[in-house]
């Protein structure tokens, strides 16, 4: 089974076609980059995904479910869990709130009890504080958990998104462009971050990245689309060997 | 018990004692504003939770009190009260003989505001934000405009004269336990309800909706959530206003009642409990203070003519000074908290040769 399908997924904002008949499969427990020029329609397929926009036409599937069309919020709740290439922190919170509020979803208490602090609630409260403080040290950042989100370095809130996005207990995590703005050595660490996370937590991993060295170090598989349209796909080593793709990055028309 | 708990019922003890002692001391028209702050304290702190924690920019408060204020009014006076008041259309027999005590009808008061809130926000906060601005004040117009016209049951715009005193024992100096009860009430509920995991939730919202929702939190639902539970106190905060001042009628709930109200908490800071709190009782307090510049003025031997309104010319001119140099209000999005307070004291009374060891 699929962990995720896409069939022939297209999204047109007025005339523009940004993507066009995207077809994909991501099988669980894999790692998948999504390649391609500025606006070939990367982030748009993430949005996709994530309910952001309702494809014009075609069908997407989770775990063999049809989400096509699901609000956002209801597709983290199935296990899908995403990071922004511009960052998306609640930026005047702190470090430690931004990650204790992707765990609100699956909290189950409810007003009432968050209120007047019911013993249940105390416990759930104290449960999830640990969980997102264990997170914050498996991305280095535990002793900022005070410090106001924006006020972190680059590196560090796109490291926090990620744990964000972790603490809501997601099967498929997506990543937009995670090391954008990473130094040379930032960027290795977040490769052998991605494999570790994978393995520990069972994620199934799709990211879109620009920096070809990390996309070729760490996906197994890649997609690559030019002008919303999918112009190969296959191992790394496929890819960096496929005319069309280099035509695609060298711009030859 | 946890310290912060205790030192919290210790400066609620210490509250009731100073209202004890100007219960006694101070005279009926300092208590009067007394009474009026601890009812703005409410009304701002209803809307910071609104506009203040979740974002929205909600302009229909004066609404939800004249809602708050009219139920408690027609729930708690007495049947003659009401006859004597409808002289022109008789009220509609249904209410004419229903006299409930004041808790209930206070409790009431809340809970058809708070369904009013839940008829608009319904619809309205499903779609984009600027739609909520125009939507409620175009609710808070409407229910004046039905008020007026209702004349069986709110006696339309000649209002309703003599209600009755706050409290349970028709007592003026019974006002103020229930003013500021409610408030230190409002208070507690609000901090709870903010450092709660919805707290959270709402501060979310307000921060990155996107980002939110991918959260996995259910947007609607929680604007909604707050938008029901701010005009709920709305509502209350209009009942009392309504017995306190003893009379109201449609008029008394135009959009400058809101505005007021947006005014202290942007002052206070948009997303501060206590920033409200401080904001509501100097605003309060200002606005009265204030008041002599509508009246006579005498220099020396000359006299000034006093222009009625002088005084929203000067707060607002104020106001507008508050708001340059201060632009995020008195506490922006801060708070005094006990953790806050404790840190402080902890640095003070530290041995300053601390310094040296390193
Ligand atoms: N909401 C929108 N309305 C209109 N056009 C849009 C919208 N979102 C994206 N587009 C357009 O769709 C195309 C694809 O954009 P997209 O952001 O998906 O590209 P991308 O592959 O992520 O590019 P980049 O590498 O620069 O992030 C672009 O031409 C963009 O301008
Ligand atoms: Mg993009």
């Amino acid at each position: 089974m699929a962990i995720l399908k896409t069939d022939k997924i297209t999204m047109k904002f007025g005339g523009l076609t940004a993507v066009s008949e995207f077809d994909m499969k991501i099988e669980k427990n894999e790692i998948i980059g999504l390649i391609g020029p500025n606006g070939a329609g990367k982030t748009t397929c993430f949005n996709m995904i994530t309910g952001v926009y309702t494809p014009t036409e075609g069908k997407i599937y989770f775990e063999d479910k049809d989400i096509t069309g699901e609000k956002t919020h209801e597709i983290t709740k199935l296990g899908i869990a995403r990071t922004f290439q511009n960052i998306r922190l609640f930026k005047e919170l702190s470090v430690l709130d931004n990650v204790l509020i992707a765990n609100h979803m699956r909290l189950g208490s409810n007003l009432f009890s968050s209120i007047i602090k019911t013993p249940d609630y105390r416990k759930k409260e104290k449960k999830i504080r640990e969980k997102s403080l264990s997170l914050l040290r498996d991305v280095g950042l535990e002793d900022l958990k005070d410090e106001k989100s924006s006020s972190l370095p680059y590196g560090k809130q796109r490291r926090l998104e990620i744990a964000r996005a972790l603490a809501t207990d997601p099967k498929l995590l997506i990543l937009d462009e995670p090391a954008a703005g990473m130094n040379p050595q930032e960027s290795n660490e977040l490769m052998d971050f991605i494999r570790d996370i994978r393995d520990r937590f069972d994620l199934t991993i799709f990211l879109i990245e620009h920096h070809m060295q990390v996309v070729m170090g760490v996906c197994e598989r890649i997609y690559v689309l030019d002008h919303g349209v999918k112009i190969a796909d296959g191992t790394p080593n496929e890819i960096q060997n496929n005319e069309k793709v280099i035509e695609a990055y060298l711009g030859v028309d | 018990m946890s310290k912060k708990t205790k030192l919290t019922l210790i400066s609620i003890i210490a509250c009731i004692g100073i209202l004890f002692i100007l219960n006694s001391t101070l005279g009926s028209y300092q208590l009067r504003i007394l009474n009026l702050c601890g009812i703005y304290v409410i009304l701002a702190l209803s809307l910071n939770l609104i506009n203040g924690f979740v974002g929205l920019f909600s302009l229909g408060h004066a609404g939800f009190m004249a809602i708050g204020a009219y139920t408690s009014a027609l729930l708690t006076m007495p049947p003659e009260a009401k006859e004597m008041n409808f002289f022109l259309k008789p009220i509609v027999p249904w209410l004419a003989n229903v006299q409930l005590s004041f808790p209930i009808a206070l409790f009431m008061a809340g809970v058809l505001a708070a369904g009013a809130g839940v008829l608009i926000g319904a619809p309205v906060l499903r779609l984009k934000d600027d739609y909520l601005a125009i939507a409620t004040l175009g609710f808070s117009e409407i229910i004046r405009v039905i008020f007026t016209n209702t004349q069986s049951i709110t006696n339309g715009a000649l209002g309703i004269k003599g209600l009755p005193y706050i409290g349970i024992f028709n007592k003026a100096s019974e006002a103020i336990w229930w003013t500021w009860g409610v408030a230190i009430i409002t208070i507690i509920f609000m901090a709870l309800l903010i450092n709660g995991s919805y707290g959270r939730a709402f501060k979310a919202i307000r921060e990155d909706e996107i980002a939110a929702e991918a959260m996995g939190i259910n947007l609607f639902k929680h604007k909604l959530m707050a938008f029901v539970i701010g005009s709920f106190f709305a509502g209350i905060g209009g009942a009392l206003l309504g017995h306190l001042m003893g009379t109201i009628d449609p008029l008394m709930f135009r959009f400058l009642l809101t505005f007021n109200i947006v005014l202290i908490v942007v002052l206070g800071g948009i997303g501060s409990i206590t920033g409200s709190v401080i904001s509501a009782v100097i605003v309060t307090i200002a606005m009265e203070a204030l008041r002599v510049l509508d009246g006579d003025m005498q220099i020396g031997s000359y006299i000034i003519k006093g222009i009625p309104g002088t005084r929203m010319v000067v707060f607002s001119a104020l106001l507008m000074i508050v708001i340059i140099f201060y632009q995020r209000g008195i506490m922006g999005t801060n708070e005094f908290t006990w953790d806050w307070i404790l840190k402080r004291q902890k640095k003070i009374s530290e041995p300053l040769n601390k310094e040296k060891v390193s």
